[in-house]
C-alpha cells in the first residue's frame, strides 16, 4: 500500500528560492496591512459621520468585504477589471484584493475598538482647541490602536495566509507560487508543499512573537 | 451593448455550484463542530494534559488552507486512500473548522464562572451532570456568536476547494466565464449568491441569538 519514497533532498534544494518567495509573501502581507489599516481608519471615520453617502459607501465596503470570499474579491479585481480594459498584474490584483478584505474586517474591529475610547476624550481634545483631524490623529487613534492591537496581529497572520491565493490568479514569485512552480516541474507535491507549510507556520509564529514583543514594549505604563 | 450570452442554464449551473458549496459547508461544520466540541472541552477541563493538542491545532490555523488542501490531497494519493476530492475537501475543511472551534468552545467553557459550577456541585450534581446541565448550556450562549462567524468564514473558505478540482460556486463561474467571456457579469452574479447565502445564515443566527437572550 505504501510504496512512495519521499525525496526531501530535492525539496531542500529549493529552499533558497522558497525563502525568497517567503519574503515576497511577507512583503505583500505587510503592504496590504499598512494600506488596510489606513483605509479601515478612513472607513471607520466615515461610518461614524453623518454624511449618508460616505456612510453608505463605507457600510457597503465592509459588508461586501466580509460576506464574499477573499478569492472572489481577487478574481473580481483580476478578471473583472481586465474585462473593462484595465489590465492589472496578478500581484497587484492580489495586493488590492487582500487590502480590500483587510480593510473591511479591520473597519469592523475598529468600530468595536472605538466604543472602548470614551467620547469625552474627543470632546476634551476639541475643547483644548484641536481640530477634528488633530483630535483623531493624536488622541483617538493612538488609544484605538492600543485596543485593537491583538485583532490587528490576528489580521496580519490572516493576510499572510491569504497571500497564498495569489497562485490561483497566476502569481509565481510568492511562497505558494514558487512552490507550485517546483511542483509542476517535479511532481513532488507533498515534499514541496510540506516545506511551504512549515515556512508559513514559521512566518505566522514569528509575527505573533514580534507582536507580543511589541505589545510588551509599547503598552507598559 | 446590453446583450449577454448568459443563459438560464448558466444560472442553473451556478446554483448547482452553490449547492456544492452549501454541502461542503454543512459537512465541514458538522465534522468541525463535533471534533471542536470534544477538543474544546478537553482544552478547558484538562489544560495541562491537552497542551499537545493545542499545538497540533495551532498548526492548522497557521498554515494556509490552500496548502492544507494540496498537502492532504497528495497525502491521500501517497497512502492510497481511495476517496473523492469532495471528501478530501470536507475532511480538510472539517479539521480546519475544528481547530478554530476548539478555541471558541474553550473560551465559552472558561466563561462559566467557577462559583456557578461549585454551586451546582454543592446542590448534589455529579461532575457529569454539572457539565451537561450547567456548563454546556451557559457555554453555548457564549460560544454561539463565534460559531456563527465560523460558519460564515468556512462558507467563504470553501471557495478554495476549486484548487483540488471540485466544481463549486466560484469554479462554476469560471467555467461560464471561459465560455461567454463576460467575467464581470458572471462574477458579480456569483458574488451576489455568496452574499445572499452569508446574509441568510447571519440573519437566522441573529434571530436565534435573540431568542436565547429572551429570559436574561
Amino acid at each position: 500500500m505504501f510504496d512512495y519514497t519521499f525525496q526531501w533532498r530535492s525539496a531542500l534544494r529549493a529552499l533558497p528560492d522558497m525563502l525568497n518567495g517567503a519574503w515576497v509573501t511577507f512583503e505583500t502581507a505587510a503592504l496590504s496591512m499598512i494600506f488596510g489599516v489606513l483605509i479601515a481608519l478612513a472607513l471607520t471615520v466615515m461610518r461614524e459621520g453623518k454624511q449618508p453617502l460616505l456612510r453608505g459607501f463605507a457600510d457597503g465596503w465592509v459588508s461586501i468585504a466580509r460576506n464574499t470570499p477573499s478569492l472572489f474579491q481577487i478574481y473580481i479585481l483580476y478578471f473583472g477589471l481586465g474585462s473593462m480594459g484595465l489590465h492589472v498584474s496578478s500581484w497587484i490584483a492580489l495586493l488590492a484584493g487582500i487590502t480590500f478584505n483587510n480593510a473591511g474586517y479591520l473597519a469592523e474591529n475598529f468600530r468595536g475598538g472605538l466604543k472602548a475610547v470614551p467620547t469625552t476624550q474627543m470632546r476634551a481634545a476639541r475643547s483644548l482647541g484641536m481640530s477634528a483631524f488633530q483630535a483623531y490623529r493624536m488622541i483617538i487613534i493612538p488609544q484605538l490602536l492600543r485596543v485593537v492591537f491583538y485583532p490587528l496581529t490576528n489580521q496580519m497572520v490572516w493576510a499572510v495566509l491569504m497571500t497564498s491565493l495569489g497562485v490561483i490568479v497566476g502569481l509565481n514569485n510568492d511562497l505558494t507560487g514558487v512552490t507550485q512552480d517546483y511542483n509542476v516541474k517535479t511532481f513532488r507535491t507533498f515534499e514541496y508543499f510540506a516545506l511551504a507549510a512549515a515556512l508559513y507556520y514559521v512566518i505566522a509564529k514569528a509575527i505573533v512573537a514580534v507582536a507580543r514583543l511589541m505589545a510588551w514594549r509599547l503598552f507598559r505604563y | 451593448m446590453f446583450s449577454t450570452g448568459f443563459t438560464w442554464n448558466d444560472l442553473m449551473f451556478l446554483l448547482d455550484g452553490a449547492r456544492v458549496t452549501v454541502q461542503l459547508t454543512f459537512w465541514a461544520i458538522l465534522l468541525g463542530t463535533f471534533a471542536g466540541l470534544l477538543f474544546g472541552l478537553a482544552r478547558a477541563l484538562w489544560p495541562r494534559l491537552s497542551l499537545p493538542l493545542a499545538w497540533v491545532l495551532d498548526v492548522f490555523r497557521s498554515v494556509p488552507l490552500l496548502i492544507q488542501f494540496v498537502l492532504f490531497n497528495s497525502f491521500k494519493s501517497i497512502v492510497g486512500l481511495n476517496i473523492s476530492a469532495f471528501s478530501v475537501g470536507c475532511i480538510v475543511l472539517g479539521v480546519y473548522t475544528a481547530a478554530y472551534f476548539t478555541e471558541i468552545v474553550r473560551g465559552g467553557v472558561l466563561a462559566v464562572s467557577l462559583s456557578v459550577r461549585r454551586a451546582s456541585r454543592s446542590l448534589g450534581m455529579s461532575y457529569l451532570q454539572d457539565l451537561r446541565w450547567i456548563v454546556l448550556p451557559m457555554a453555548t450562549r457564549v460560544a454561539f456568536p463565534g460559531w456563527l462567524n465560523l460558519v460564515l468564514g468556512v462558507m467563504k473558505d470553501t471557495a478554495l476547494v476549486m484548487w483540488i478540482g471540485i466544481v463549486e460556486l466560484l469554479r462554476a463561474s469560471q467555467t461560464i466565464v471561459t465560455r461567454i467571456q463576460e467575467p464581470l457579469l458572471v462574477l458579480c452574479i456569483a458574488g451576489l449568491i455568496y452574499y445572499v447565502m452569508s446574509l441568510v445564515v447571519a440573519r437566522l443566527g441573529a434571530r436565534l441569538e435573540q431568542r436565547w437572550q429572551e429570559n436574561d
